[in-house]
């Protein structure tokens, strides 16, 4: 057999994982990986500069993805990703800033950080993998834990009101939001597609399988059984309003692209306000050509 | 070490009268600050106030966080994108930062933070002075590690150390820390900024070998490993778990072995190249006033009376308040009959003394629980006291 017929057993997306840290600290079951499938597909159709896209994420399960794909990636702290992905996207805004983070890191411990910089427009993406609760640390309630459901600290059921992300982002200003579930793979493509190339707060959030732990707790079944109940119960609704949208245990999920608009970032309002009282004293700060644009 | 010139638009040269607070952002600007992320905090807040006003002409970027925790936070991931970073604070907001200040140290990424220290502990003394957060800048994270602390005594030292700390943390690639209290915040004296081309810099190591070989964390001879920024396409990784040389976790007590002990020895090892001591008097000293910062001015007086008395005092003053200054502390124990050290805390930096010391000399605490700063009668009578 002549060597290009030989079929080579390979990821088609290793290159852009580590494979030097592979295998994954996920479980069988997980939708984390599947999210990271997606990203990476986005990122090969987008036509960005790869080496200009680094990759933030903070503490827990979905936080160990900055330490697989093979980007610029930071594994910061407990709930800090945005505030340091502030910081990187200011200090050099020619840099495409992702932070890929879970339910709890984002909007349980960080979630002060996650509405501010909705709030200023801080032009970065925001992947959040929702898995309901606290997975790295055992299956602990989270903000995002749906009523009645079970947790390891909520042990007779959850009985505190749970965020809706979207709506929270929607409130806080975001300028482009979706929700998917693991089981809509091309689509959670297609909005972080979309996203990176939106300039301004992005946000998507993709309901995942925990089959470990808040599956198990809950006697929900493996991740075939968790697909199944988003496909039995997933209702696309484009430009839902994000009032709308909040998820009752085991209940209908609606997902879609909720918001996608346009509005000045923090630098484009800074370089523009500035610019106007100070005039000529002003020093234009970060203006670039965006290949986005 | 690339030394470089300071930038002219960040240089305001001349002659000042100003506070603490806004020398320590001018120092800052001076230095190459380009990035500066905080939040208010009362003593420290004008630090933040003229930054804000002053980088919009000079080019950079200025935000106000949602809080200290971010502040930090931002500082590092701008550090990594290759600005030269600060933020400044006080007691409380300094206790938010300490999370992420354990991270710059993982991270080992230059980043330097002032804080004009008020009474503590929680709220205590917004408006008051303190020296109480010593021991907080050296170890207030988790975990082992070491940092720089520098102490100014003046509204000039405050310009002066604050270049000083943005060499050293891009020397060392460490969070490096001006220490300064709300007195010399708010006290205006003369501030002389020099030309642009007087005020020399430490360029940050950047790497410059084939990409492929980077590692982030293998140290080069002078312990510090070289740096490299986000963007560059080094498709680099790094994280706040223990890691190796390459930047990956590996969660083993080998490697924390080594990482720790790099993380310690890296500012151990260089200490006599950072620490900066000023000493008077010492040679035929029997008593020596140790003393930093606001307290140093007071005890001149002290000093002063004593020296009236027919007391042999010489002073010594630590400009470097960390890495501690434990050589030359040891050496001078040997020869004399007291050091006596005032400090606004109830005893913190003097434990170092003591341990330094090695019961061969006596150590007389001064303390004040902050407030204010001594009476310079009650460091003359701890001079009387251990002279007789």
């Amino acid at each position: 057999m002549k060597k290009e017929d030989q079929l080579e057993e390979k990821n088609p997306i290793e290159d852009l994982l580590r494979m030097d840290r592979i295998p994954h600290i996920w479980c069988p079951g997980c939708g984390i990986g599947t999210v990271v499938t997606s990203f990476i597909e986005a990122l090969k159709k987008s036509k960005l500069d790869l080496d200009k896209v680094v990759v933030v994420s903070g503490i827990g399960c979905t936080g160990r993805v900055a330490g697989y794909v093979k980007l610029d990636s930071f594994h910061t702290t407990h709930g800090r990703a945005v505030p340091f992905a502030t910081g990187l996207k200011l200090a050099n805004p020619e840099l495409n800033v992702v932070v890929f983070s879970g339910d709890g890191d984002i909007a349980g411990i960080g979630g002060n950080h996650f509405i501010h910089a909705a709030r200023r427009n801080m032009d970065i993406t925001i992947i959040c993998v929702n898995n309901f609760n606290y997975a790295m640390t055992g299956g602990q309630v989270a903000a995002t834990t749906p009523l009645g459901a079970n947790a390891s600290t909520a042990p007779y059921g959850n009985f505190e009101f749970p965020f809706s992300l979207p709506y929270l982002a929607d409130a806080a200003g975001a300028t482009y939001i979706a929700r998917w579930t693991a089981l809509h793979l091309r689509r959670v493509t297609k909005s972080i597609q979309e996203a990176l190339s939106r300039r301004g707060f992005s946000f998507i959030e993709v309901i995942t399988p925990c089959v470990t732990l808040y599956a198990r707790r809950n006697r929900l079944g493996d991740g075939l059984n968790l697909l199944k109940y988003y496909y039995d119960n997933s209702e696309i609704h484009h430009g839902a309003d994000t009032r709308t949208l909040d998820i009752s245990y085991q209940g209908k999920l609606v997902v879609g692209k909720f918001v996608d608009k346009e509005k000045p970032t923090f630098l484009d309002a800074m370089n523009e306000h500035l610019g106007k009282v100070l005039g000529d004293k002003y020093v234009l700060y970060g203006r670039i050509n965006d290949d986005r644009d | 070490m690339k030394k470089v010139k300071a930038d002219p638009k960040g240089v305001l040269t001349g002659s000042h009268y100003l506070d603490g607070d806004h020398s320590l952002a001018e120092g800052g600007l001076a230095a190459g600050c380009r990035f500066f992320a905080g939040y208010p905090i009362t003593p420290s807040t004008e630090t933040a106030e003229r930054f804000s006003e002053r980088i919009p002409t000079v080019g950079g970027v200025f935000i106000q966080m949602e809080d200290e925790l971010g502040s930090i936070a931002a500082l590092i991931g701008a550090s990594w994108a290759g600005k030269k970073v600060m933020t400044v604070t006080s007691g409380p907001g300094f206790s938010l930062m300490m999370e992420n200040i354990g991270l710059a140290c993982m991270m080992e990424t230059p980043i330097v933070i002032a804080n004009v220290q008020r009474g503590g502990p929680s709220t205590g003394l917004p408006t008051l002075t303190g020296q109480q957060d010593m021991m907080q800048a050296r170890w207030g994270s988790h975990g082992d590690y070491e940092i720089i602390a520098l102490s100014p005594d003046s509204p000039q030292e405050c310009f002066d150390l604050t270049i000083e700390a943005f060499n050293l943390a891009e020397m060392f690639r460490v969070p490096t820390f001006v220490m300064t209290d709300e007195c010399i915040g708010h006290m205006h004296e003369k501030v002389v900024i020099p030309p642009a081309e007087e005020i020399e810099l430490v360029e940050r190591k950047w790497y410059t070998g084939p990409k492929e070989k980077y590692l982030p964390y293998k140290p080069d001879k002078d312990l510090v490993p070289f740096m490299i920024k986000a963007g560059d396409g080094y498709r680099f990784h790094t994280t706040g778990l223990t890691r190796d040389e390459r930047g990956y976790p590996v969660i083993n007590a080998e490697c924390q072995d080594v990482c720790v002990r790099h993380l310690v020895d890296k500012i151990n090892k260089n200490a006599d190249k950072i620490i900066k001591l000023k000493e008077e008097e010492i040679d035929n000293a029997e008593i020596i006033v140790i003393s930093y910062g606001i307290t140093s001015r007071v005890a001149i007086k002290a000093v002063q009376k004593a020296r009236k008395a027919g007391i042999k005092v010489g002073t010594l003053r630590l400009i470097t308040v960390w890495p501690f200054p434990e050589k030359r502390i040891k050496e001078l124990a040997k020869k004399i009959k007291a050091f006596v050290f005032p400090e606004i805390n109830c005893g913190q930096v003097v434990l170092e003394v003591e341990r330094c010391s090695w019961g061969q000399t006596q150590v007389i605490h001064v303390p004040h629980c902050g407030g204010w700063v001594h009476n310079p009668d009650d460091i003359f009578n701890a001079i009387k006291e251990a002279a007789k």
